[in-house]
């Protein structure tokens, strides 16, 4: 067997806060990385993902104490001197970071960026900087390399900052690379593009990676291994497909339990219950313990914390009773989609032609320079007690759409009704009174609440603007609404800081729930929590809308999770809604081919599908939206534009005997009649 | 309960620094020297001619004035006209551009264009001048001092709590009151104002030793509050045509001048500190 690039024995990490206070973030991780493979180290927040990276390569704060055994090519990180540090960073180690807008800086040429670390280091002479800046952004496939590398980050999109980033990390020719989280900030489509550009690098340059992600689908895509960490240790490692297939740790078994699934039937999720841990306040024993079902509170689990085990089975298992893991059985039980017939309905929403534009205003006149039309002509019907889910990357208009229903955003154009009657034009008062029917619920539980309120107040807010506060039944009320999101009373007194991102959410449920709504809007309500904490919350939605007759208008980029939450989707691209059907119908059998690449693109969290799946690679990104491209939209990327599509709007259309409702001129299945085409695509399978 | 939380916090994170907390000492003393002043044995009014100019003696312990007055009670009644500016100034300032900031940051648009530059307006003109002017119209008494004080207060209140404003208007916490149909006027006072709170206690301890400091300036010109009101301005001033007959004069009232608007500061720089990194006071008495 070859040698490992890095190798990391019993590495351990305290950070010290204050004089006293001592916080083990990492506690003891051993793993090793071969050349020619993609590590994955999987976990939640504070699980010691990152951290275990940045000591790695040396990089953490001064107030960290790293004990242990970094070897990187056989040469000692840990305790090694600044320029030992210094060289290896430059030659040896390339990083790429989360966000690729913070990660470059923004006054300086990014061709000149990517190079600068080897100018310096004295590896590259400073008048051969500009070519080389040039053939490393043509390797990450950056169209037009050689006016893009005098140019400024600015003028870069989000995917094209990220793969400069890639090159700047490729620059030296590393022996190793560390992506934490590179494609989080991303869209699905563009995110594809990315992990594909990171493996293709990968087998061209033999250089191994070490991925750092949340999301299982990603695991799934890339990984040759995976590394699950928990509260500051590995608890499971091993091939990826062996993980997948049968996990040997509960942690991981849950995990894969409670995600929602793109290409499965729905059912309901199996969430992990309570919150992940957080280093500064680890139980004794096993970390997962008081999570755990298979411990189930054995006193082994409870005193013991299990060293990781060889399973036999190639993978490494941190359990005392991995062996006792139930084989995955999906439950086969099917969430009906609601089966009534909308038509025999009135609809409780009904959203006709909207149009939201804004203005852009330049110049010391602040005249008007153009127009983004966010919203442009979005036409939705929502009935009584089902859940439309709206798609879409980045940009697409879905959150403007959600927070003009709202009346937070004034429409340009169109008309929205409530129960049949129009919502333009209400007067202040009669708009209060309407927005008693309507609540949203926000994507960021962490800004959406007020920071200097207790729980109780914020939950009751809405009841004493609208001065009802005595009339519904106060405190008492207040109780009630706090145990159906699954909370206790007794939290009343405290504050939202003091809660965890899943329970603030719950509180911002609560909230929207006071007023007694018909219809709920949800924003990306589950986006920013941890993924064993969004199936809870899926759950808690799913069960509201039994037992309170919601209506839900969903609002998400998460293809697995709108799958599993929606009876009806529309799925939206640059301001208009390119295609809406029923959930199976959307998912089964799409006809737009932007819901088909969006399908193919995102990551399944199943390594042995993933790779047998075909792809649609999409190229390039969302257009500026106050730049729209002539005709329809999406030709520029679509792989079966024709002439036609550049020079006209396709209209929406619902064909008969189609299952979905769809706005292009070449709609129709991926493999069956729709025109082929040699523009733009590249389908590939898996990697 | 929030806020008396939030207050021995704060108090308790400017205790755990020598500087902050030696100020907060000497201004507690000084506070309750300016409130309790009738309680104490002292007459800042009562006349010993024979003791005029004399040096400190056991009667006078910081010596008496021209008119035989005891320097010592001047100067802690001195201690109440100061504070006494600086709340009244504070207040005036916190009740006009407080919500002029509000308003102006909430809307923007044309309010903010308007009221920005009435702020712009009011910033160019020299305090020292505008108080003048104003005392010059109202005549000299302790209002017009207070007045022309508070106003001079206002820029700064308004841009601070404008600028809080612009960082709060579009999180979601505000637009969430919005969403379920809560005024502006009640969006700006009841959700923006209470997570101000503490950028305007930074700027009311900035205001108050400018105020202080103001006070004393105008007492020193000769335009500060009317005699016999004792005054530290009003004292520096007479002290310095007694330079070589009483030099011990001048120096108790700019000591008390001097530590006080010193404490002002630097409580008002620790405050900026604990405030704006939270985690300092968690781990308050830690070095940082």
């Amino acid at each position: 067997m070859t040698d490992p690039v890095l190798s990391v024995r019993d590495l351990k990490v305290d950070f010290l806060t204050g004089t006293r206070k001592r916080v083990s973030v990492v506690r003891g991780v051993d793993f090793e990385v071969y050349p020619n493979e993609i590590l994955c180290i999987v976990g939640e927040s504070g699980s010691g993902k990152s951290v275990t990276a940045l000591a790695a390569t040396g990089l953490l704060p001064e107030n960290a104490e790293v004990r242990g055994s970094v070897r990187l090519n056989g040469t000692e990180v840990i305790g090694a001197d600044t320029e030992t540090l210094l060289r290896m960073r430059g030659r040896e180690v390339g990083f790429v970071f989360q966000d690729p807008s913070t990660t470059l800086n923004p006054v300086v040429q990014v061709g000149k960026q990517m190079t600068e670390g080897q100018v310096w280091n004295g590896l590259l002479a400073r008048r051969d900087a500009h070519a080389r800046a040039v053939e490393l952004l043509r390797e990450v496939e950056v169209a037009n390399p050689e006016v893009r590398a005098s140019q400024y980050p600015h003028q870069f999109s989000g995917g094209m900052r990220q793969r400069a980033v890639i090159g700047m990390a490729m620059a030296g020719k590393p022996s190793l690379i560390i992506a934490d989280e590179p494609t989080t900030a991303l869209d699905v489509t563009v995110q594809a593009q990315v992990l594909d550009l990171l493996a293709r690098r990968k087998q061209e340059t033999g250089a191994p990676i070490i991925l750092i992600t949340h999301d299982l689908g990603v695991v799934a895509e890339t990984a040759d291994r995976v590394a699950v960490m928990y509260g500051g240790r590995i608890v499971e490692t091993g091939p990826v497909d062996e993980i997948f297939r049968a996990p040997r740790h509960p942690y991981t078994a849950a995990l894969l339990k409670s995600i929602p699934r793109l290409n499965t039937t729905d059912r309901r999720l199996d969430p992990i219950p309570g919150q992940p841990v957080t280093p500064a306040n680890l139980p004794p024993g096993c970390p997962f313990e008081p999570r755990c079902r298979v411990g189930n509170g054995r006193p082994l689990c409870q005193s013991e914390e299990p060293p990781l085990k060889d399973t036999g089975a190639a993978t490494l298992s941190a359990c005392h009773y991995w062996d006792e893991i139930p084989p995955d059985d999906l439950p086969a039980r099917p969430r009906p989609q609601a089966t009534t017939t909308p038509e025999e309905q009135a609809p409780l929403l009904e959203i006709r032609d909207l149009k939201v534009h804004f203005q852009i205003r330049r110049g010391i006149l602040q005249r008007v320079a153009a127009h983004v039309r966010a919203v442009d002509g979005v036409s939705l019907k929502l009935f009584p007690g089902e859940t439309v889910s709206l798609v879409g990357e980045s940009g697409c208009g879905k959150t403007t759409t959600g927070r003009t229903v709202m009346g937070l955003i004034p429409a340009t154009g169109g008309d929205i009704l409530f129960d049949g009657k129009s919502m333009r034009g209400l007067s202040f008062g009669g708009m209060r009174r309407t927005r008693r029917n309507l609540q949203y619920v926000f994507q960021d539980p962490f800004s959406s609440l007020n920071p200097v309120k207790t729980v109780e107040d914020i939950v009751a807010e809405p009841l004493h603007i609208h001065g009802i506060y005595d009339e519904v039944g106060g405190a008492k009320y207040i109780a009630e609404l706090f145990d159906m999101v699954g909370l206790s009373p007794q939290m009343f007194g405290r504050f939202p800081n003091e809660f965890s991102g899943g329970q603030k959410q719950r509180v911002g449920i609560a909230r929207a729930l006071a007023l007694k709504p018909r219809l709920l809007i949800l924003d990306e309500p589950v986006a920013a929590l941890d993924v064993s904490i969004q199936a809870q919350v899926l759950n808690l939605l799913d069960d509201l809308q039994r037992e309170l007759g919601l209506t839900y208008l969903f609002i998400a980029h998460n293809l697995s999770v709108v799958r599993h939450i929606s009876d009806r989707v529309a799925v939206m691209y640059l301001g208009r809604i390119v295609e809406e059907g029923t959930r199976d119908a959307i998912y089964d059998s799409p006809s737009h081919p932007y819901t088909q690449s969006l399908l193919s693109a995102a990551p399944i969290p199943d390594p042995v599908a993933g790779r047998r799946r075909k792809r649609i690679m999409l190229q390039g990104e969302v257009p500026d939206p106050s730049n729209p491209p002539k005709g329809c939209a999406f030709s520029p990327r679509c792989f079966r534009a024709s002439e036609r599509c550049h020079s006209e709007k396709p209209p929406f259309v619902h064909a008969p005997g189609s299952p979905t409702g769809v706005a292009c001129f070449h709609a129709g299945p991926l493999d069956g009649a729709a025109p082929e085409t040699e523009i733009p695509i590249k389908m590939e399978a898996g990697r | 309960m929030n806020s008396l939380r939030f207050m021995l916090r704060t108090i308790r994170g400017l205790m755990a620094r020598p500087g902050p907390a030696l100020s907060l000492l000497y201004l507690t003393v000084v506070v309750l020297a300016a409130a309790l002043a009738e309680v104490l044995p002292i007459d800042p009014f009562s006349q010993d001619f024979v003791m005029m100019l004399e040096g400190p003696s056991a009667a006078h312990w910081f010596g008496a004035d021209e008119l035989g007055r005891d320097i010592l009670a001047r100067v802690i009644y001195g201690a109440r006209t100061s504070l006494v500016t600086a709340a009244g100034a504070v207040a005036i300032a916190g009740a006009i551009g407080i919500p002029m900031g509000l308003v102006a940051g909430f809307f923007g648009g044309w309010r903010d264009a308007v009221l920005m530059r009435i702020v712009d307006v009011m910033m160019a003109l020299p305090a020292i001048l505008f108080a003048m002017a104003l005392i010059a119209v109202f005549g000299r008494s302790q209002g017009a001092a207070l007045l022309a004080v508070g106003l001079t207060g206002v820029p700064g209140f308004a841009r601070i709590v404008r600028a809080q404003v612009l960082t709060l208007r579009r999180r979601d916490f505000v637009v969430a009151v919005e969403a379920f149909g809560g005024t502006s006027g009640y969006n700006m006072f009841r959700t923006i104002l209470p997570n101000s709170w503490s950028q305007i206690l930074v700027q009311v301890v900035v205001l108050s030793s400018v105020a202080i400091l103001l006070e004393a300036a105008l007492a020193f010109l000769g335009v500060g509050v009317p005699p016999p009101t004792p005054s530290w301005g009003e004292m520096l001033r007479t002290g310095k045509s007694y330079l070589y007959e009483a030099p011990y004069y001048a120096v108790l009232p700019g000591i008390a001048l001097t530590l006080t608007i010193l404490s002002f500061d630097t409580i008002g720089r620790g405050l900026a500190r604990i405030l704006e990194n939270p985690r300092d006071v968690a781990a308050a008495g830690g070095p940082t």
